[in-house]
């Protein structure tokens, strides 16, 4: 780990302005916030991230801690911890889906430090991203090339990626996010914006180093879930390699609006551990609307899915195995019994 | 009496809660790298990023210029340590890769040492350390380009014509297993605190050997051994890993010397992949034929196994299978194959851990091809003298664990059909294997002082690493001279005790309790005569045979007793010591002076006069969803057979820990390489799966009572290696079972069963 200075920002306009200078949160800028640090402590421990200046910004909590539930829809601070957020009584009860996304990510200990804007921000656990003796990596050195594309990529995206980078998105919550359409509170040195979940973090492409939308400075404070009725359907089914705490090999959090005879009104998707950012599988979605969700119409969606998948010499499997973890999804999210 | 501490059965001892369980409860209990010494310097170790080549720079300018950087060791400064030559066996060097370059050998292979004022400064200092390669291309494992295979021995076990018997069987069955590389990962790190007091060495470092580790440490530092001290009261997991001296010892000492003050150093959790030893991947060629009653008429194993280029380590555990049942002939071969990795070594059970589960998937095939019960065919084939060498068995109890096992989980109910237990969307699967494992034993001396009071100690530079042999021994101790555990204080891992054997092999409660008892025995012989001898006193004149020990007093058959405090007095004396070795038989005549020189001395198993092993059989149930294919195991029950149990906490808990180790072996353990650049990628513990508590919500263990004359003076069966060997091929069994697909290859994983 490098020397480098702390500071806490008690007021969100201290923050953007110590850090302004910096690159939005790319992996090279020299400011980083940190919140729970329960990413960016690892990574700079690994020498991955070699920030100068860290900018503690849990004092901001007072203000962006919260949680509120209205008719309209779900408030969630950014500096709420996800622990706070799941156990909540208003998020279990109508946004399951969100619920589980952090129930059944890391560990009680993690999720007891970890806030929700950090979670949305956390990076990619690409083994040759996270070991700096490993020269090329596009993402932490632009140009380099990527190890991971003929090397160990059983874990790697097969949706979103391009020639310069495969590595998965880890996260779960931000796929119930990018299902349920949330929006994103930003505060910055320019001036507040709102940008919708879906759009926070950017293919790879060319510039897998440059990760989110966010600019130089920006902070997530608030994430706003709008209601729906098909919120209270909703589920997060999470495959992974072993049970009590691991990252997702295949994810779906699926949120449903059914008619008489399950015929579908409203079907909201979004696909974790298969894509290079949260993904949401419109097709999927297109596929399934005004249809009976019976089997055939889970593996129609599931098939839509994943049209465009492409594999890599250890994760053929995935494609399978998205489709699968789909189909259980839609059809156990059918299953739910509702109350009123 | 609770699950945690079962009732003991016939011939089990009490279950004591560990001497040490509230000092390690507590945070008290100080492990080596919590040992506080005077004013150290940190070390912290830069090692190679590539398997294979030469180091052709170290650029050390920017390292040197972080401020508090003290030293910075490399292959130039550090000449003067001596090289060992490399010996598979307890005590000697881990690896004979001991260099800092400018030879690549393996992956992470330590290329500097740097020492600073704090470990902030240390760790930032050894990120600036730059290495530049003349890299070559390496090999990583089977299969890679540029491996060598040899044979690994001159002879296999044999016995008969397995292939004639083969032509002829009615059923046969031939299959390919592997199993991948594992790592320990024990939570306690590779951690090293040197401190010099002038020509004296004390060293603080977890340790499964401490003879041997002083031993080798003089040799590579060219001194005096009588001048080395090693302390390691507790160690915090080792599993094999800490059994041999890897090369950090002598860098840290030598470090510690040089800056004539100590220093330290905790080894990173992914230098612990490659400063240490590790499981290597091993591959198996499998045949079995039978009659169509199931009788076996021969088995034949190949195994293949990956080592270092320089290191024949070998686990061959082709010695142990060819004992398990009655095989009728037997062929076997094995072979090492040298790429470019770092030594593999001691993983806990290594012969039996891939062989065994190797052998009990290939059981359960014959099984379903001859369309038996897997438990009736281990009957049919329940052995008392030994294909191979025609020896007997001390005892052996398979069949009777089956039974226990069988009926505890309810194995009457199973359905053989694959597919045909089924709740909901989850497939049901039921298997179950035999774990075995060679019955060791270690010379060892100990020593045991008895005050008046009643107060006892023993000490014996053995090693308790988690497994409870603080307690054990001193139960031991504290029966033989009738007094209670309270009294009893056991001194364990510390060099300047009597030297202890290896922890290794599961022989240190065999071992240690049949030193013990002779020197326990050597004091009641003095007590009883100088009681009996004595003109006055209650016990004059009796018979030392009618006399025994208890709470404290000599006592004769008819209730007449006399305090040990009042025999000492009798005799004159303050207190009594008696110092005794155990030489166990088939161990050279100069056993002892080896194990003083720090040589770890082990018999027993296939090896003696007759066959001992300590035995298993495990059933488990696994869910697979029809869909997604994840695989749980909700429920495990073991039922296992090891001489006396000498205290059922403890022996109930190695056994429950190693049926949860084998769950890991089936489903969630592998390290993870690079082929192209033969490096580990999933170096930490996020990524290296381990089971947790929530991936086992039921073990049931049952320990079957045994009694065995034979096996050693204490009648003890090791089984601290024993639980864990035999879950793996259970849970495939179970995973045919479920889903009708044989996986052969560990772990097994999701894209195994889709499709
Ligand atoms: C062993 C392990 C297992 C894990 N398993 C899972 C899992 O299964 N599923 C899962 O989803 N996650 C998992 N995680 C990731 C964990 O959830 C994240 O590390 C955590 O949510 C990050 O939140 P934090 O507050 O600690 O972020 P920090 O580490 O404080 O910050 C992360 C990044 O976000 C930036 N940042 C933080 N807050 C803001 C903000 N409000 N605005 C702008 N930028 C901000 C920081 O600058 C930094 O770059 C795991 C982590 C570990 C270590
Ligand atoms: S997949 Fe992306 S993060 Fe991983 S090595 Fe390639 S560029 Fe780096």
């Amino acid at each position: 780990m490098q020397p480098f200075h702390y500071r806490r920002a008690d007021s969100l306009d201290a923050a953007a302005q110590a850090a302004g200078a910096s690159r939005g949160s790319r992996v090279e800028a020299p400011v980083q916030f940190v919140a729970g640090g329960t990413t960016l402590l690892d990574l700079m421990k690994i020498e991955v991230m070699r920030p100068a200046t860290v900018i503690d910004i849990n004092p901001l909590a007072d203000r962006y801690g919260a949680i509120d539930a209205t008719d309209r829809g779900l408030r969630l601070g950014a500096l709420a911890r996800m622990a706070q957020a799941a156990d909540d009584p208003a998020v279990r009860r109508d946004y399951p889906v969100i619920a589980q996304t952090l129930d059944l990510a890391a560990s009680q200990q993690l999720r007891n430090m970890a806030t929700l804007g950090g979670n949305l921000l956390q990076r990619t656990r690409c083994p040759y991203f996270r070991d700096v003796s490993w020269t090329a990596c596009n993402k932490r050195d632009p140009g380099s090339g990527c190890a991971a594309l003929e090397g160990v990529n059983r874990k790697h995206a097969v949706l979103g990626v391009s020639e310069a980078c495969i590595a998965t998105y880890p996260g779960d919550f931000a796929q119930a996010l990018v299902a349920l359409d949330a929006r994103l509170e930003i505060a910055g040195p320019q001036g507040r914006r709102e940008i919708a979940a879906a759009d926070l973090h950017r293919l790879p492409g060319e510039t897998p180093n440059v990760e989110t939308q966010l600019g130089p400075g920006e902070l997530i404070t608030s994430i706003l879930v709008p209601a729906g009725a098909w919120t209270r359907r909703s589920l997060y089914l999470k495959v992974r390699d072993r049970e009590s705490y691991d990252f997702a090999l295949a994810s779906a959090a699926v949120a449903l609006e059914l008619g008489d005879d399950d015929t579908v009104r409203e079907a909201r998707i979004a696909l974790g551990g298969v894509a290079t950012v949260p993904w949401r599988a419109r097709a999927a979605e297109d596929a399934l609307k005004g249809r009976r969700l019976d089997e055939a119409a889970a593996e129609a969606a599931a098939e839509a899915a994943f049209a465009d998948a492409q594999i890599r010499e250890h994760n053929a499997y995935k494609v399978d195995l998205g489709r699968r973890t789909l189909v259980r999804a839609l059809l156990d999210a059918a299953r739910l019994e509702i109350r009123t | 009496m609770s699950a945690a501490a079962p009732e003991p059965k016939a011939n089990m001892g009490r279950p004591e809660p560990r001497l040490d369980a509230r000092l390690k409860v507590t945070g008290e209990a100080r492990y080596p790298s919590d040992m506080p010494v005077g004013h150290p310097a940190h070390a912290v170790l830069v090692t190679s990023s590539i398997a294979r080549g030469r180091l052709a720079g170290l650029d050390t300018a920017a390292a040197r210029a972080v401020p508090g950087v003290i030293e910075i060791f490399t292959a130039e400064n550090t000449r003067e340590l001596k090289h060992l030559d490399y010996v598979p066996g307890g005590g000697g060097p881990s690896t004979s890769v001991q260099e800092l370059g400018p030879e690549i050998a393996h992956d992470g292979q330590i290329i500097a040492m740097v020492v600073a004022e704090t470990l902030e400064a240390a760790r930032e200092a050894a990120h600036a350390v730059k290495a530049s390669y003349d890299r070559q291309d390496p090999s990583a494992t089977f299969d890679s380009a540029g491996v060598e295979e040899k044979p690994a021995g001159k002879e296999f076990p044999k016995a008969g014509d397995a292939e004639a018997a083969l032509a002829a069987a009615e059923v046969t069955i031939a299959a390919e297993y592997g199993t991948p590389t594992q790592h320990h990962n024990a939570i306690e790190l590779f951690t090293t605190t040197c401190v010099w007091d002038g020509d004296r060495l004390t060293v603080h470092e977890p340790s499964q050997f401490v003879y041997g580790l002083k031993n080798a440490l003089a040799a590579r530092l060219a001194m005096d051994p009588a001048k080395i001290h090693v302390v390691s009261p507790y160690v915090g997991g080792a599993f094999g890993a800490k059994a041999q001296m890897t090369p950090r010892t002598a860098l840290v000492a030598f470090a510690a010397k040089t800056l004539g003050r100590p220093v330290k150093l905790v080894a990173s959790r992914d230098q612990g992949f490659t400063i240490a030893t590790y499981r290597a991947e091993t591959r198996h060629r499998i045949r079995l034929g039978a009659r169509r009653d199931g009788k076996i008429v021969a088995y034949t194993h190949e195994g293949r196994e990956v080592t270092s280029r320089p290191d024949a380590y070998k686990v061959a555990g082709v010695s142990d299978t060819v004992r398990l049942y009655d095989f009728g002939t037997v062929a076997t071969h094995v072979s090492v194959v040298h790429a470019d990795r770092n030594t593999p070594g001691f993983m806990r059970s290594p012969p039996v851990v891939p062989y065994v589960y190797a052998l009990e998937s290939a059981m359960d095939e014959l099984a379903v091809r001859l369309g038996m019960d897997p438990v009736e065919l281990r009957r049919v084939n329940d052995v008392t003298r030994d294909t191979v060498s025609g020896k007997m068995w001390t005892s052996r109890s398979l069949m009777k664990c089956y039974d226990e096992a069988a009926a505890a989980f309810g194995w009457a109910d199973h359905k053989p059909e694959p597919g045909a237990m089924r709740d909901g969307d989850w497939l049901i699967g039921w298997g179950c294997a035999t774990a075995c494992y060679p019955t060791h034993l270690g010379a060892t001396a100990a020593r045991v002082r008895l005050l008046p009071s009643g107060e006892v100690r023993v000490q014996v530079a053995a090693h308790d690493i988690g497994t409870g042999a603080y307690t054990v021994i001193g139960q031991q101790a504290a029966e033989r001279l009738g007094v209670p555990l309270a009294a009893v204080t056991v001194e364990l891992g510390d060099s300047d005790l009597p030297p202890g054997p290896v922890a290794g092999g599961s022989n240190t409660t065999a071992s240690v309790c049949s030193a013990v008892i002779k020197a326990c025995d050597a004091i009641r012989e003095k007590l009883l005569r100088a009681a009996s001898t004595s003109n006055e006193g209650p016990l004059a004149g009796r018979s030392p045979a009618e006399l025994s020990f208890t709470d404290g007093r000599a006592v004769a058959t008819d209730g007449a007793a006399e305090s040990i405090a009042d025999v000492m007095q009798r005799l004159g004396t303050a207190a009594i010591e008696e110092y005794a070795e155990y030489l166990p038989p088939g161990a050279p005549a100069d056993g002892l002076r080896r194990l003083y020189g720090g040589k770890a001395v082990l018999t027993g198993g296939p090896h003696g006069e007759k066959i001992m092993y300590a035995l298993g059989a495990e059933f488990v149930e696994v869910r697979v969803h029809a869909r997604t294919r994840e695989v749980r195991v909700p429920r495990a029950v073991g039922a296992f057979a090891g001489g006396r149990i000498m205290n059922t906490r403890t022996a109930r808990s190695q056994l429950m820990g190693g049926m949860i180790w084998g769950i890991g072996s089936a489903l969630h353990e592998a390290t993870e390489i690079d082929r192209r650049e033969a490096r580990y990628i999933n170096d930490n513990i996020a990524e290296y799966l381990i089971p947790v508590n929530a991936d086992v919500p039921s073990i049931e263990v049952i320990m079957v009572p045994e009694e065995d004359a034979e096996v050693n003076p204490a009648g003890v069966k090791g089984l601290g290696e024993l639980a864990n060997v035999g879950t793996a091929a259970a849970i495939a069994n179970a995973v045919y079972h479920a889903t009708g697909r044989r996986i052969r290859d560990l772990p097994i994983r999701i894209e195994d069963l889709l499709a």
